[in-house]
């Protein structure tokens, strides 16, 4: 057996990416993920087992798309079941250890405040403090370009000068990194940072950690425990302490959909409006699509190309730029809609406020966008049904009404009910639509959390984590895993019913 | 077709004609209002379908120059859309890439190969396939956010880390290829197994040069979806200089600030492209189309 190029090329790419995957190891190890670096040495282990070993010699060809699937798909899709038993969301965006990191770093100013003086001596300089009553400090020569905090001890002195000239404001300025690092430590242990350009204060940790993982208080006193149930850290009195942490809370955001009158309820509505919109909207494609596909498919028809060119061009067009541009037509003082039905009719319909027509603006927009996919698979479908049927029904007089309703749209939906699921998925999921149309509007008034007439489920979700200002991640998971439970139930449905057909296509 | 011509037939005939024409005008009518908003002087949305005057304003600063406007102001690009239509094309190209190339020797393996839980794993990519991204918004976003921490350039903000988001669609390319390999006869690989080849070397000068459509096809369809998709990215990116076209785009039309014209230049600028590509592929995509897809 010859070896070509190839295969060194690719033996040497596996050699670099495994190489990769190990020095990920450390990696995952220094950041307190031991979990993380365990499962990538099996990964590793696994990888270098199947893309050796002859037995596996068909796995080796299957891995790479496998694992992109289960890395890009199913993965998110687990992970966001996970988030939807947390409380993940803009007040509770770190993990407990980083939560008490950041806690400890926060520091109380004290009332020893003191001013600087630099004095440069060599490369190193000298740093002079003196308070309001002008007793002075001096501190040995250092460096000033440690990146981590640097303690320089001071001693007390009474010379005022002969350290020669303090340096200049614009050398002053260039030293702030180094300073900022700085933290002067007078006879007595008293800590001082920099509090502005030229003065130092003291400044103390405001909570200590304890070894049981509770913090104490240094100014007020009392012990913060943190509450593994709100997240918290929280006093004795049940007082919270900002940045919360993540913590389980099991069904809460589930229980909180269904129970909680503020939320099941733009729930429920928006649910409804979901399954309306992506049925409405997948029936009325079809219908439009079904017709347009027989009436191009009629032979006698003049111009069948240019009509088909013409009624493709929707689809061509990518949604992020016909969306906008019908969000402008729709507009109600300056669109070109409301221009023409104010002609003709005198009335200035308001597509935005109004929730009702709201909602047939949106299955207006995505019908024109969703036509010409259903028309073109109409006109495949129609090609395959027999012409003899046609003749045959031809021959017993039938008109083109009987034609349709007995031959042609019998003979089609079989084929095509797999893919008017999937259209419905799609749909239900339609994201782009809404936010680029009405971004859910025109908002519901009695709720609590920000719904509108317009929004999907997914629209709604969006909202929920990314602007509203709660951003509550957790909630929006909670959504999207019921969600996920509806995809996957339409999604074994299409697989168990239409199996032929699929493997088929 | 031997169908006998009935008198009614040139009524319905006529029929036909005008309902196609009246919907065909009903369709393209946003088209030639956002032609003619492009090339009219001023932001607004009123006025004729044919503009009185014509101006290049908006295409100027579409194309990132400024010019001078009546009263002697020079007027800037308000947007970088050049840089936005690049980093599209940039985030396409490299999610397209990965995921053909991820897919390739999968779809060979399902079509050519016996091994075990190959049926498990086929009906789980079909499975897999049917899940929007949309639905795992929050989990790429915080999954990124994560990684970002540790590795900068796959963070938020990033091109690579949207790129590899959408290399999701791996799931139904490698039934797209998969669908086509089988249709190529075995016999030639046989051929080349017959004279030495492995299965490899089969499978890449054999099988791989004759797929080629597909291939180019499977392309295309990543490319396109990478350049117009909005739910991910508008949640990954954030930077005014690192946005793609498609969440870029929503800048114009802000309520406080309507850039009716400045869009209308734009998107022409960026349709024009996109449409091209799939028309001229529409008759391959097509049949990709039907596998399966719906437009995104």
């Amino acid at each position: 057996m010859r070896r070509s190029y190839m295969h060194y090329v690719l033996a040497a790419l596996g050699i670099i990416s495994l190489l990769a995957g190990f020095a990920l190891v450390p990696l995952f190890y220094q950041a307190h993920q031991p979990i993380y670096a365990g499962a990538m040495i099996v990964v590793l282990a696994l990888a270098v087992f199947i893309y050796t070993s002859p037995r596996m010699y068909a796995y080796r060809y299957v891995v790479p798309g496998i694992l992109a699937g289960i890395v890009f798909i199913a993965l998110p899709v687990a992970y966001t079941l996970g988030i939807s038993f947390t409380n993940y969301s803009s007040q509770h965006l770190l993990s407990q250890a980083r939560a008490t990191d950041v806690l400890l770093q926060k520091r109380i100013t004290g009332d020893a405040s003191m001013n600087m003086k630099l004095f440069s001596k060599g490369d190193q300089y000298k740093l002079y403090f003196s308070d309001d009553a002008g007793k002075g400090y001096i501190s040995d020569a250092t460096p000033l370009t440690a990146t981590k905090e640097q303690h320089v001890p001071l001693h007390e002195t009474t010379a005022t000068d002969g350290f020669g000239a303090p340096v200049l404001l614009k050398d002053l300025f260039k030293l702030q990194p180094g300073l900022k690092q700085v933290v002067a430590v007078m006879p007595d242990g008293t800590e001082l940072r920099q509090s502005s350009l030229r003065r130092f204060a003291q400044s103390k940790p405001a909570y200590t950690l304890n070894a049981d993982g509770s913090l104490t208080d240094v100014e007020h006193g009392g012990v913060l425990k943190p509450n593994i149930h709100s997240g918290f850290f929280e006093t004795a009195s049940g007082q919270q302490l900002e940045p919360g942490f993540r913590v389980n809370v099991a069904w809460q955001n589930y229980w909180r959909i269904f129970k909680d009158p503020a939320f099941h309820e733009p729930f429920l509505r928006i649910f409804t409006w979901t399954i309306a919109f992506a049925s409405l909207n997948t029936l009325a494609t079809f219908a439009i699509g079904i017709v347009l596909a027989v009436m191009l498919n009629w032979e006698a028809l003049e111009f069948r190309g240019a009509y088909r060119m013409m009624l493709f061009l929707p689809y061509a067009v990518p949604a992020f730029i016909s969306i906008p541009v019908f969000k402008g037509l729709f507009n109600e003082n300056l669109g070109e809609i409301n221009l023409v039905l104010n002609m003709i009719l005198g009335v200035r319909p308001s597509w935005f406020s109004d929730p009702t027509l709201a909602k047939s603006m949106v299955l207006l927009v995505n019908t024109w966008l969703g036509y010409p996919y259903m028309m073109i698979l109409c006109m495949g479908l129609i090609k395959a049904i027999p012409e003899e049927l046609y003749e045959a029904s031809a021959l017993a007089g039938a008109g083109p009404f009987t034609n349709f309703f007995r031959i042609t749209l019998p003979l089609i939906l079989r084929p095509i009910a797999p893919l008017l699921i999937a259209s419905f998925a799609f749909n239900f999921n339609n994201l782009t639509l809404i936010a680029l149309l009405t971004s859910g509007g025109p908002d519901f008034l009695d709720t609590q959390v920000p719904a509108g007439a317009t929004d999907l489920l997914v629209s709604y979700t969006y909202r929920i984590a990314f602007q509203d200002s709660g951003q509550n991640y957790a909630l929006a998971s909670a959504i999207s895993s019921i969600v996920f439970l509806i995809v996957a139930t339409l999604a074994v449905v299409n697989l168990r019913l239409f199996k032929v057909n699929r493997q088929n296509a | 077709m031997p169908i006998v011509l009935k008198k009614s037939s040139r009524w319905r005939k006529l029929i036909c004609h005008v309902g196609l024409i009246l919907f065909i005008a009903a369709t393209i009518f946003p088209f030639l209002m956002i032609i003619s908003i492009s090339l009219r002087p001023g932001n607004f949305a009123g006025g004729s379908l044919i503009p009185h005057s014509i101006s290049f304003e908006h295409w100027k600063l579409a194309l990132g120059m400024s010019y001078t406007d009546a009263d002697g102001n020079l007027v800037k690009p308000p947007f970088p859309v050049l840089l936005w239509i690049w980093n599209s094309m940039k985030v396409a190209f490299i999610s397209a890439t990965v995921s053909l190339v991820l897919s390739i020797t999968s779809a060979y393996a399902f079509a050519r190969m016996k091994f075990r839980g190959k049926g498990a794993m086929l009906n789980g990519l079909l499975l897999l396939q049917m899940f929007p991204s949309v639905l795992a918004l929050v989990a790429i976003y915080a999954l990124f956010d994560r990684i970002g921490d540790y590795v900068p350039w796959l963070g938020v903000d990033s091109h690579w880390s949207l790129a590899l988001a959408y290399t999701g669609g791996v799931a139904q390319h490698i039934w797209l290829i998969k669908g086509y390999f089988d249709s190529v006869p075995y016999e030639l690989e046989e051929a080349a197994r017959v004279d030495g080849a492995t299965p490899f070397q089969a499978f890449i000068y054999v099988l791989l040069p004759m797929a080629v459509p597909i291939l180019v096809v499977v392309f295309v369809l990543a490319f396109l979806g990478g350049m117009i998709e909005y739910p991910v990215a508008s949640v990954l990116l954030h930077d005014e200089q690192k946005l793609t076209l498609a969440i870029g785009s929503r800048l114009f039309l802000f309520n406080q600030r309507y850039l009716w014209g400045d869009f209308a230049a734009t998107a022409i600028l960026a349709g024009i492209p996109l449409t091209a590509i799939f028309m001229v592929t529409q008759r391959w995509l097509v049949s990709g189309l039907t596998a399966g897809s719906v437009k995104g």
